[in-house]
């Protein structure tokens, strides 16, 4: 076998070394019954050229981003990624490497930390960030425990319109947790406005809310951030789509305490949903509240500056069951590829890149109102929006994805059984849509509907 | 043409063997490498983007005013900036990496191609179901494997890692001890050798831990076990193979002793590698064990994350499986994402996480146990840990290994510091000193049960002519540590690590005034 490389004879070598008489000896603490004689009913091993045909057959029943005209988001959206960025991530010296317990022989994974927890405070507009999160919806399970544990309240006020998986997450881990925390979730509707402020009380200790939204909207939080540190209550913002930081204003300058975001808009692409990587950052005086790792800069023997993990003192290894959270990885290799994207990008490229997403939701949005039936319900919005249609969503995608184009999300899949949502499709554009693309879609559009 | 006409052949030097210091800082192959930031901004691009037609604004009035503070670098000095990054990194590829409890082994480049086949990375977690089938069928293909080598009937694969592995396992105890009415049972029972993450987690959904001792054979100690059940207990939280690398013999008696009792039995699968194929946690009574694609299953570490850590259940456990997960529909399949959507006695728990899990480390691990199939993966368990006990054979005479004569031990070997006592030389020495001699070193001070603890895994992607060379490196080291004490020279683990791009860093310094971003010199200046 090819990973394998134990020769039979150097096996018997090794077994005379130890004073074992065959392997079977080196599991006699494993009990009798338990011992399988025999290879379980899988199939055999296989070569490289197997094993590729067998997986490109599968992978060739899935309709892929790059085919068609696209238009999907909700969480998740399809941007181009630079070639380096595929190229770099897959050094062995990066793809192999663990975590970095011995900083000495891990400065390259601690620089890039130090220089992505730089990038991240920097866009959010915030003091400090961690070393990443599994994802942006583990993310803000974590804000809103860390949230918890700053004000010692027990309710979290979650918007309607944070993504409901988001939401979903969020109630688990609050179900389940130690403090009893109590999750208020505000009403689902695509525009109205939604009064957050008037749900704050004595024991909420924050109120979440993904910006832009759920259905795009985009929002200035000041007026609900200065209502929530009115009461005592921390104001914790999610984004979903990271490349919207380029052209808003940031979260920490419109008052946010805890940002958390979905950074696989930047170098991760699509994947079917992970890995991904959290971004998450807060104030400086919540600093030692944060969950998971975070990376520091220090000086070695001679004076050289050098990282280091640091106040692992927070951390499930020295704090066992005291410890912030029980976080072990982060995300590091999609770290990378976010920070290498992000450096690529500058601060020139960033904001173009979000001004042509921009751009190219307006023009999305301009090309669907011609068609008829369909009214565009978002008025604020960064590169993704929500259209209403004259029938059920769900139907109308199906059919669109027979004409070869992959038209959105029905709110139904989100909130299933809400009525009120039925007919509602939420649309992404990014800058991988073309004018060919737009038009594609408001023609197999106007076909289905008609 | 010809190259070096001018000049003349060279010669061998004595250079090499004293340190000079050199103008740039550069250290030949070693480059010294600033951050991004210290560029600042220069207006260059990395990435060339159409122009804006600058017309649009539907941002509500939130439009970003002012600079964000970014650093502006070509293409050719960012691919550079990494690439120089990278080389100050040990990994798997540049060799033996004997992390225990971590199993970097090889990591095979042909999963990296078959998670990079566009069909499974260029698709997106809420396209129409029906044009993702071959994704649903490779979740569930890998879930049948899973359950099959495990001889569990059911898997929870949403989780990110080991430790959301854990907090998935953990929170199915919970709603099934719920279900029973049975929310008195608030605590769990967590042997000293654990990983932190047992603990941790534990607490995180708010049951007490109780610590179990260990036995001088550094297995959990049955009878202290059996004197702490009781009606308030939820579970035992068991690593099997520990983290002494032992096998817990009496991991069934454990097993009955807490059914017995009403509770449910928790494996932590970070030492799964150690018995794939040749054990079935099944058959051992376990309820729940998270499996760490990343190790067991080769899926790549990359610097800490990402993980994977699918949860295998016993039928207790099933019904309370979290969304989303994968049902064989009719001729294709179908992914359940909301309750209302489930079958007939499911009653998933909540949701961990945004979408169905990673999909990427999925296709990777796929790829991997596909190559190795039901009796290449037998073989990975049975040379790990015939390549753990050759290590600990070949160096218990000069080193001490604790549990070294109560049997063999699994895919690990645990020494301790006995043998440095009296030296001068801690744990941590010895280990800065393997760097030196071009190794990552052990994991040190975990397990918490013996005094420095060293654990070595070696895994079964190393060749025995690679651990011989290991056994050589730590031999020397051992028997020079001996030595020097009497010399008085224990400078080599003193002052180590010599050699490495950054010599022994100051930890302390770091947590006690926390710089965790770059400022800008005027700014850092000002804050001083």
């Amino acid at each position: 076998m090819r990973y394998l490389p134990l020769t039979p004879g150097e096996r018997q070598q090794m077994l005379a070394a130890i004073g074992a008489r065959s392997i079977d000896d080196l599991f006699v603490d494993v009990p009798e019954a338990a011992r399988l004689k025999d290879p379980v009913d899988l199939p055999r091993f296989m070569g490289e050229m197997q094993v590729e045909r067998e997986l490109g057959a599968l992978a060739a029943k899935n309709m892929t981003a790059s085919s068609v005209p696209f238009f999907v988001g909700a969480g998740a959206y399809k941007h181009h990624v630079p070639a380096s960025v595929d190229h770099i991530i897959q050094r062995s010296e990066f793809l192999t490497s663990y975590t970095p317990y011995q900083p000495e022989i891990a400065q390259g994974t601690l620089q890039y930390l130090f220089e992505f927890q730089t990038q991240v405070a920097a866009i959010t507009g915030m003091d400090v960030a961690n070393a990443s999160m599994y994802d942006g919806s583990t993310g803000t399970g974590e804000a809103v425990l860390m949230a918890a544990r700053i004000t010692k309240r027990h309710k979290a006020v979650l918007s309607g319109r944070l993504h409901p998986h988001y939401a979903d997450v969020v109630r688990t881990v609050c179900g389940h947790a130690g403090a009893n925390l109590a999750v208020e979730i505000g009403g689902v509707h695509p525009t109205a406005p939604e009064d957050l402020a008037a749900r704050i009380d004595s024991d909420t200790s924050c109120v979440v809310v993904q910006n832009p939204d759920c259905f795009g909207n985009l929002a200035d939080l000041r007026a609900l951030a200065d209502a929530a540190h009115a009461k005592g209550a921390l104001l914790i913002v999610v984004v979903t789509e990271a490349v919207s930081l380029g052209l808003v204003t940031s979260h920490g300058a419109m008052g946010a305490d805890i940002v958390v975001a979905e950074g696989q808009s930047i170098g991760v692409g699509l994947q079917f949903g992970g890995p991904y990587v959290g971004l998450f950052a807060t104030r400086e005086k919540y600093m030692r509240q944060m969950p998971g790792r975070l990376c520091g800069q220090t000086v070695d023997g001679q004076g050289r500056r050098g990282f280091v993990l640091t106040l692992s003192t927070r951390e499930q290894h020295i704090r066992r069951e005291k410890a912030t959270s029980n976080i072990c990885t982060n995300s590091g290799l999609m770290c990378l590829a976010f920070t290498i994207h992000m450096t690529l990008l500058g601060e020139h490229g960033f904001q173009r890149l979000a001004q042509l997403n921009h751009e190219a939701a307006c023009d999305l949005a301009d090309a669907l109102a011609e068609v008829p039936g369909v009214e565009v319900l978002t008025r604020s919005y960064f590169n993704e929006f929500t259209v209403k249609l004259p029938k059920p969503a769900a139907a109308v995608v199906s059919a669109l994805v027979k004409k070869g184009v992959l038209g959105g999300v029905p709110a139904s899949r989100l909130y299933p059984g809400d009525k009120d949502v039925e007919n509602l499709l939420i649309v992404a554009a990014t800058e991988v849509n073309t004018d060919a693309c737009r038009a594609a879609f408001a023609a197999a559009l106007t076909e289905v509907l008609s | 043409m010809s190259m070096n006409n001018q000049g003349r052949p060279t010669h061998a030097t004595q250079g090499g063997s004293e340190q000079i210091l050199t103008f740039t800082g550069h250290r030949a192959l070693v480059q010294e490498e600033d951050l991004i930031f210290d560029r600042g901004r220069s207006g260059k691009w990395g990435v060339d983007l159409p122009v804006p037609k600058g017309r649009a604004n539907r941002l509500g009035g939130t439009a970003r005013k002012g600079e964000i503070g970014l650093p502006d670098l070509s293409e050719p000095e960012t691919v550079r900036h990494f690439v120089r990054l990278s080389q100050k990194n040990y990994s798997i590829d540049t060799g033996l990496f004997p992390l225990g409890s971590c199993t970097m082994k090889h990591n095979p480049r042909l999963n990296e191609k078959m998670a990079r086949l566009p069909g499974f990375g260029d698709i997106h977690p809420l396209q129409p179901q029906e044009t993702v089938q071959g994704a649903w069928e490779l979740i569930d293909r890998l879930a049948h494997w899973l359950k099959t080598l495990t001889g569990m009937p059911a898997v929870a694969m949403s989780p990110k890692a080991g430790a959301h592995g854990e907090l998935c396992g953990l929170m199915a105890i919970k709603a099934a001890l719920q279900a029973r009415g049975e929310k008195q049972r608030t605590r769990i029972l967590v042997p000293e050798s654990a990983h932190g993450t047992n603990p941790a987690t534990a607490a995180l959904i708010g049951y007490t831990v109780d610590t179990v001792p260990a036995t001088d054979r550094g297995r959990v100690d049955l009878a202290a076990l059996k004197a702490k059940l009781g009606p308030d207990v939820a579970a035992v939280m068991v690593t099997n193979p520990n983290t002494c690398g032992l096998f817990e013999d009496e991991v069934r008696e454990i097993a009955d002793a807490i059914h017995g009792a009403g509770g449910f039995f928790y494996c932590d699968g970070a030492n799964y590698n150690a018995i794939v194929g040749r054990v079935r946690p099944g058959d051992l009574g376990v309820d729940a064990m998270h499996i760490n694609l990343h190790k067991t299953f080769s899926t790549p570490h990359g610097g800490g994350g990402p993980g994977a850590g699918p949860v295998v259940f016993s039928q207790a456990l099933a019904p309370f499986v979290p969304l989303p997960y994968v049902v064989a529909d009719g001729d294709g399949f179908r992914n359940v994402e909301h309750s209302g959507e489930a079958g007939d006695g499911e009653t998933p728990f909540g949701r961990l996480t945004a979408f169905h899990g990673q999909m990427g480390m999925f296709t990777r691990a796929m790829s991997y146990m596909m190559s190795h199939g039901s009796d290449g993966l037998r073989q990975v368990a049975e040379d790990a840990v015939l390549n753990a006990n050759y290590v600990l054979a070949q160096l218990k005479d000069v080193m001490s290994a604790p549990f070294g004569d109560t049997g063999p031990c699994m895919h690990e070997a645990l020494f301790d510091d006995e043998f440095l006592k009296g030296t001068g030389v801690t744990t941590l020495d010895f280990a800065k000193a393997l760097i030196d001699e071009g190794y990552h070193p052990m994991t040190v001070y975990f397990p918490l049960v013996v005094h420095g603890a060293m654990l070595v895994e070696p895994t079964e992607t190393e060749s025995k002519e690679t651990l011989d060379r290991f056994i050589y490196a730590m031999r020397s080291l051992a028997l020079e540590a001996k030595a020097g004490n009497k010399e008085g020279k224990t400078d080599r683990f003193s002052g180590a690590p010599y050699l490495s791009p950054r010599s022994r860093l100051d930890e302390t310094a770091a947590a006690r005034k926390p710089v965790l971003k770059w400022t800008p010199p005027a700014a850092a200046q000002a804050a001083e």
